[in-house]
C-alpha cells in the first residue's frame, strides 16, 4: 500500500475525516479552512455512509483542494467488498452499518470506486520542523478505534516512537480529541465532519494544526452546514431516520456499541 | 505450510494486559467455568501488588491501551481498590465480576473512579439468564438476586456496567430480554456482551467437550489478519504463576509461555480446541 510523503515545511494545515457522504458540510469545511488560511488540507478517510448520494462528495473530494488518504470504507467501496469493514461487533451496530454500506456501494460511481481504491493509507507531512503522521484508524490498523479515554500516555509515547514522528493525526472514531505528551509528542483525532460529535449540537468538527516553534499548536474547529438541505436529501434516497435524527439533534443513535463507557455516557443514547 | 505445522500465531503487539489478579480463587463456582474457578480452587493465587505493578509498568513500555481484571471474582482481592488505582494511572481498565460482592460504598468508590480517572473504566458483570431461574441453574443458588444488586448499586453511582452473558441456550439469549432486566435495575445504556461457551473446565461436563473436527488448521492462518482476529496476536494474561496467551488457557497443559510479560510477547501456538471458538465466533475476550 502506498505511502505518500510531502517534505514541504507548511505552516498551517488543515485535517478532517469521515466526510460520511455529507457533502454540505465538506463544502463549508473547505472553505473555512481556506478562508483562515490553510496551506494543504488533507481529508483522513472514509468518504461513505450515513449520508446520501455519494457521487457528490467523491466529486467534491477530487476537484476540491484536498488530499486524501485511504479509510476502510474507501478500501472496501472501492474494491467492492461485502461491508465496510468498520470494526463494529455489534448486531444493531452491524445492521446498520450495513444499510450504510448497501447503499453507498450501489451509489458510487465506477470511475469513483476506482479513485477510492488507489489512495493512499498514509501520509507523512511537515508542520514546521515538526514531523505528523496521517492516517486513518491508527498507524498499525486501518480500522483501530482511538477514543480519548482509551489511548493513554504510554501507548501515545510508544506510538510516536515505533512509527518515528512528532505527531499523529487520525480519524475513524468520529469524535475529536487529541493527548499530548509534556515535549509536545502526542495523537490527535481530528473527528468526522459527516456526522455530529455525538455532543448535542449540529455542529461538525476538523483540526488546524500550525507550527508555533518548539511544537505543533492545534485547534478544533466547529462547522454548521446546512442540515436541512442534507435531512431532505436523506429521506428522499430512502435513507433510516435514525442517521436524520442523528444530524438535527447532535446525538448518534445508531453504531453507539463500540463507545467506551466514558465515552457513551456523555451521549444521550 | 502443511498440516503438520505446528500452528503459530504471529505476536504484533501488545493492546491488551489480562491480569488474573484473584487466580481461580472465587466466591462461587459455576458449572461452565472454562478454568473451574471456586472457593477452593488455588491452582492460581492471588496476584501481589508488585507482580500486578510489575506487569503493567512492562505493560506501559510495550504501549499496552487496555488492562483487564479478571480472576476468579478480583473483589475478593484485598488490595483491588489499590490495584484498580495502579491500573487507571497507567490505562483504560475493565474488570470482570459477579458483582455479588458490590455494596453501597463499593459502588460510590468505584462511581468515582469512573468520573475522574484519566482513562475509561468498566466493569462488566456475569449473569447467564435474564431470570433468577435460568441464572441460578448455572451460576448458582442465590447469585442473581446479588449480582442485580450489584449492577443497580454501580448504575446508581453512574458507572453503568456491561452484561457478560455466555450463550449457553440460543432460546433465552435475546438482546431484549437482558436489555430490559437491565433497565429495570437503572441502566439507561444496556450493553451486552456475547460470550461463546469454551468446551473445556467445568463446562465439558456441563455441555460437551469438543468434537475432534473444532481446531484450527494451517490454512486458517493463511488469512491476511489472522493475528489481529485472534486476541493472543495483540493480548497476554499475567497470573501468579506466569503469562499465558490468553484467560481462556491457563488451566491448559503446556500453555505457560514464560515467568514474566516480556519474555513472552513472541509468537503463540493456538492448536489448543479453544482456539476455535475464538476463531470461528471472532470473539475476542475485550469489549
Amino acid at each position: 500500500m502506498q505511502h505518500v510523503i510531502d517534505p514541504t515545511p507548511y505552516k498551517k494545515v488543515a485535517l478532517f475525516g469521515g466526510t460520511y457522504n455529507n457533502w454540505s458540510a465538506l463544502e463549508h469545511t473547505v472553505a473555512d479552512a481556506l478562508r483562515r488560511g490553510a496551506e494543504a488540507i488533507w481529508f483522513l478517510g472514509d468518504a461513505g455512509g450515513f449520508g446520501p448520494l455519494p457521487n457528490r462528495t467523491v466529486d467534491l473530494l477530487r476537484s476540491l483542494p484536498v488530499r486524501s488518504i485511504q479509510g476502510n470504507y474507501d478500501d472496501s467501496v472501492g474494491n467492492s467488498k461485502e461491508d465496510c469493514a468498520c470494526g463494529y461487533t455489534d448486531p444493531r451496530d452491524n445492521h446498520f452499518a450495513q444499510i450504510s454500506y448497501d447503499y453507498t456501494l450501489a451509489n458510487t460511481s465506477t470511475d469513483h470506486r476506482t479513485w477510492l481504491a488507489a489512495l493512499p493509507a498514509q501520509a507523512r507531512i511537515q508542520v514546521g520542523a515538526h514531523r505528523v503522521l496521517l492516517c486513518h484508524g491508527s498507524p498499525r490498523q486501518v480500522n483501530e478505534f482511538l477514543w480519548e479515554s482509551t489511548t493513554p500516555l504510554g501507548f501515545v509515547e510508544w506510538l510516536c516512537k515505533t512509527e518515528k514522528t512528532d505527531l499523529i493525526a487520525c480519524t475513524h472514531t468520529g469524535i475529536h480529541w487529541e493527548r499530548r505528551l509534556e515535549d509536545g509528542r502526542g495523537i490527535i483525532n481530528v473527528g468526522a465532519i459527516g456526522r455530529p460529535a455525538n455532543d448535542g449540537t449540529q455542529n461538525v468538527w476538523y483540526a488546524m494544526l500550525e507550527d508555533a516553534g518548539d511544537r505543533v499548536r492545534s485547534t478544533f474547529i466547529p462547522v454548521a452546514y446546512d442540515v436541512t438541505q442534507m435531512s431532505d436529501d436523506m429521506r428522499r434516497e430512502g435513507l433510516p431516520e435514525e442517521f436524520i435524527e442523528t444530524l438535527n439533534t447532535g446525538w448518534w443513535t445508531t453504531c453507539l456499541e463500540v463507545l467506551p463507557g466514558r465515552e457513551r455516557m456523555r451521549g444521550q443514547h | 505450510m502443511g498440516e503438520d505445522t505446528p500452528l503459530e500465531l504471529p505476536f504484533l503487539y501488545l493492546d491488551t494486559l489480562w491480569l488474573q489478579v484473584t487466580g481461580t480463587v472465587c466466591n462461587i463456582a459455576c458449572l461452565h467455568c472454562f478454568i473451574t474457578c471456586g472457593p477452593k480452587n488455588h491452582t492460581h493465587t492471588m496476584m501481589s501488588t508488585s507482580s500486578v505493578e510489575e506487569a503493567l509498568d512492562t505493560g506501559v513500555s510495550e504501549g499496552m491501551r487496555h488492562v483487564w481484571f479478571t480472576g476468579g471474582e478480583p473483589f475478593l482481592h484485598p488490595d483491588i481498590l489499590q490495584l484498580i488505582d495502579m491500573a487507571l494511572d497507567r490505562g483504560a481498565l475493565g474488570i470482570l465480576t459477579n458483582g455479588m460482592l458490590i455494596d453501597d460504598a463499593l459502588a460510590a468508590q468505584l462511581g468515582e473512579r469512573f468520573r475522574t480517572a484519566k482513562y475509561n473504566f468498566e466493569i462488566r458483570v456475569s449473569l447467564d439468564g435474564a431470570t433468577l431461574e435460568e441464572n441460578d441453574n448455572v451460576r448458582g443458588r442465590g447469585v442473581f438476586d446479588k449480582a442485580c444488586e450489584g449492577i443497580r448499586l454501580l448504575a446508581a453511582h453512574g458507572l453503568e456496567p456491561i452484561l457478560a452473558v455466555t450463550t449457553l441456550d440460543d432460546s433465552q439469549v435475546t438482546q431484549e430480554r437482558f436489555a430490559a432486566l437491565l433497565r429495570s435495575l437503572g441502566v439507561t445504556r444496556p450493553r451486552v456482551k456475547w460470550i461463546p461457551p469454551f468446551r473445556i473446565g467445568r463446562e465439558e461436563r456441563r455441555g460437551r467437550g469438543y468434537e475432534a473436527w473444532e481446531t484450527l488448521t494451517a490454512h486458517d492462518l493463511k488469512e491476511p489478519e489472522a493475528a489481529l482476529k485472534l486476541q493472543c496476536g495483540t493480548s497476554r494474561t499475567v497470573t501468579s504463576q506466569g503469562v499465558f496467551p490468553c484467560p481462556i488457557l491457563i488451566n491448559e497443559p503446556g500453555r505457560l509461555m514464560g515467568g514474566t510479560l516480556a519474555d513472552t510477547l513472541d509468537s503463540n501456538r493456538v492448536d489448543h480446541q479453544a482456539c476455535h471458538t475464538c476463531w470461528v465466533e471472532g470473539f475476542s475476550c475485550s469489549t
